[in-house]
């Protein structure tokens, strides 16, 4: 259950990675990124940009603790995630919330047993207990029309939509989301990010509690006006290039390509 | 000069392996084999103690989910294959009958006082578990690999892991579960049908048994040890299909294109897995 204490702390450290080394998803024995430092705080908008494979999927998922980091110390809420035993980490890992790239939803279930399964599984409720909640998530995400659908029959945006709502419906403290604008028009990506500005100010559907989002982006234009906190990946190194105030100080050529702006340039 | 003398080398080389008896290459392809399935075999009973460890573990967690998923796959590796199961059982007792009525006139046997031991000996301790259960891995086994290897190659697999859901739990116990049941469920039907439909057909060949000297042969042949042995072979192979299958399509990182090699690696080792563990009752068969 989520912290009280920790929920209006804002600035308290959410999750901090303490000189961590990573290693991919796909190939544990390839080391993407070493020698991270990052601390996320209660309340933060973090934008990480980095190219196509510089290892933001496979930060995103140390983060929310489905791999372990291969060096370093990595604490959610103050407990440490590198070690111990599943059960005993559950609580912390459930404070996170991960948006995939796409969505990857279950392909067995229709979309609203989608939304619902955390939430039948770690509350023991049955459909017909969550659907309150479901249905609730359904309005916040335009979904109610394809509830019963499989994922298979959606569009690639109502897809992505529907991994949020699944995402939000333990009420996640802090949500890391991969490419969550990636293949969307320009209206559904207005529509996200309006989304997230409300998410991280206090929602309704949340008890207006301010949420703590981490964005991980190919380009980081759209969150330039947006995101508060901002970070790059580049060379298996995590920059941390500040918030948005000092962000026009730094002088890396690989920043101004993900902003769009190295034809500014002198 | 030295290229002659090169090729003589090699010459001399290749005439050594041609000469004998057991060629390095085959050494190295049985060598390969065993590892293999040595690998094999470590993999499987290391994801076996898994899936059990979660079984047990994790027996009362989320009951709201995991007794309708259970239900189903149930329903999916019994219920639904029990018309096939039927027409199965219709099969096996013409065969095996029609086999043995014709075998004993044939050595001028006059009475058929062994019809029911045979039925026992053939149908209830050997082929009907054996034959239930591989009807169930072609029907449901192979559907496991395929379903668990997508998921697997989507991501979805991660997408549980996210949400805090225990993949082994959710997916695997559900399906070991229903196939252990379901195999044995199913064995009970084809036995119990295969016993009729052999009476059925004797009675059509006019083989002079009545129904009452029929039962008693049967029960005659039957002991205490059977029904005990047929119950732990049945859930034996429903583990075993059902751990083969959830391994292949599980427990490594697949691409879409893997798992059609998946499937046909997962039936191949379920066969070999089930011929096996029968094998292995044999023998207590044969001590007890």
């Amino acid at each position: 259950m989520p912290d009280a204490a920790a929920e209006t702390n804002l600035g308290a450290p959410a999750t901090e990675m303490i000189d961590v080394a990573i290693s991919s998803l796909q190939d544990t024995e390839q080391i993407v990124l070493e020698g991270i430092n990052w601390r996320v705080a209660v309340g933060d908008y973090w934008a990480v940009g980095g190219l196509h494979a510089s290892g933001k999927s496979d930060l995103l998922a140390t983060a929310v603790g489905i791999m372990r980091p291969v060096r370093g110390r990595y604490r959610v809420f103050g407990q440490e995630l590198g070690a111990g035993f599943e059960e005993d980490l559950l609580a912390a890992r459930l404070r996170l919330g991960l948006v995939f790239e796409g969505g990857r939803l279950f392909h067995h279930l229709s979309v609203a047993e989608n939304i619902a399964l955390p939430l039948c599984y770690h509350r023991n409720r049955t459909l017909a207990e969550a659907t309150e909640q479901v249905q609730a998530l359904l309005e916040l995400t335009a979904l109610d029309l394809w509830a019963d659908k499989a994922p298979g029959e959606l569009r690639r945006n109502w897809q992505q939509r529907t991994g949020l709502a699944r995402a939000l419906a333990l009420e996640p403290d802090v949500l890391l989301l991969d490419n969550p604008l990636t293949g969307l028009d320009p209206r559904e990506a207005f529509w996200w990010l309006n989304l997230l500005d409300q998410l991280a100010t206090g929602h309704p559907i949340l008890g207006r509690r301010p949420m703590t989002l981490v964005v991980a982006a190919d380009d980081l234009r759209p969150w330039r006006e947006r995101a508060r906190q901002f970070a790059m990946l580049k060379n298996k190194e995590f920059i941390n290039l500040g918030t948005r105030a000092t962000l026009t100080t730094h002088d890396e050529s690989l920043f101004h390509e993900l902003l769009g702006t190295t034809a500014s340039r002198p | 000069m030295q290229k002659q003398a090169a090729s003589a080398g090699e010459e001399a080389d290749s005439t050594f392996l041609w000469r004998a008896s057991l060629p390095r290459s085959y050494l190295g392809f049985f060598g390969q084999k065993l590892v293999r399935f040595l690998v094999a075999v470590h993999g499987l009973g290391a994801f076996t103690l898994i899936t059990l460890g979660a079984m047990f573990s994790k027996c009362g967690v989320a009951r709201n989910v995991m007794r309708p998923l259970i239900l189903g796959h149930l329903a999916r590796a019994g219920l639904r294959l029990l018309p096939m199961i039927i027409f199965l059982a219709a099969a096996l007792g013409l065969v095996v009958i029609g086999q043995t009525v014709s075998l004993l006139s044939r050595v001028g046997a006059e009475n058929f006082h062994l019809l029911g031991m045979v039925m026992v000996t053939v149908v209830v301790r050997e082929l009907g578990p054996l034959l239930a259960a591989l009807f169930v891995l072609t029907r449901s086994g192979a559907a496991n690999v395929i379903e668990l290897g997508t998921a697997r190659a989507l991501g979805e697999v991660e997408a549980l892991e996210v949400l805090g859901i225990d993949p082994i739990h959710y997916l695997v116990v559900p399906r070991v579960l229903g196939m252990a049941l379901g195999i044995f469920s199913l064995t009970v039907y084809l036995i119990l049908g295969a016993l009729a439909s052999g009476y059925l057909w004797a009675f059509i060949q006019d083989v002079p048994l009545t129904p009452g000297d029929y039962f008693s042969q049967l029960a005659a042949a039957l002991n205490g040890l059977d029904f005990v042995l047929l119950a732990l072979k049945t859930f034996l192979f429903g583990l075993l299909i059902s751990v083969v299958t959830c391994y292949h399509g599980l427990a490594q990182p697949l691409r879409l294109a893997d798992v059609s090699r998946a499937t046909v690696r997962a039936v191949a080792q379920s066969v070999v897995g089930c011929v096996l563990l029968d094998a292995l009752f044999i023998v207590v068969y044969l001590v007890a």
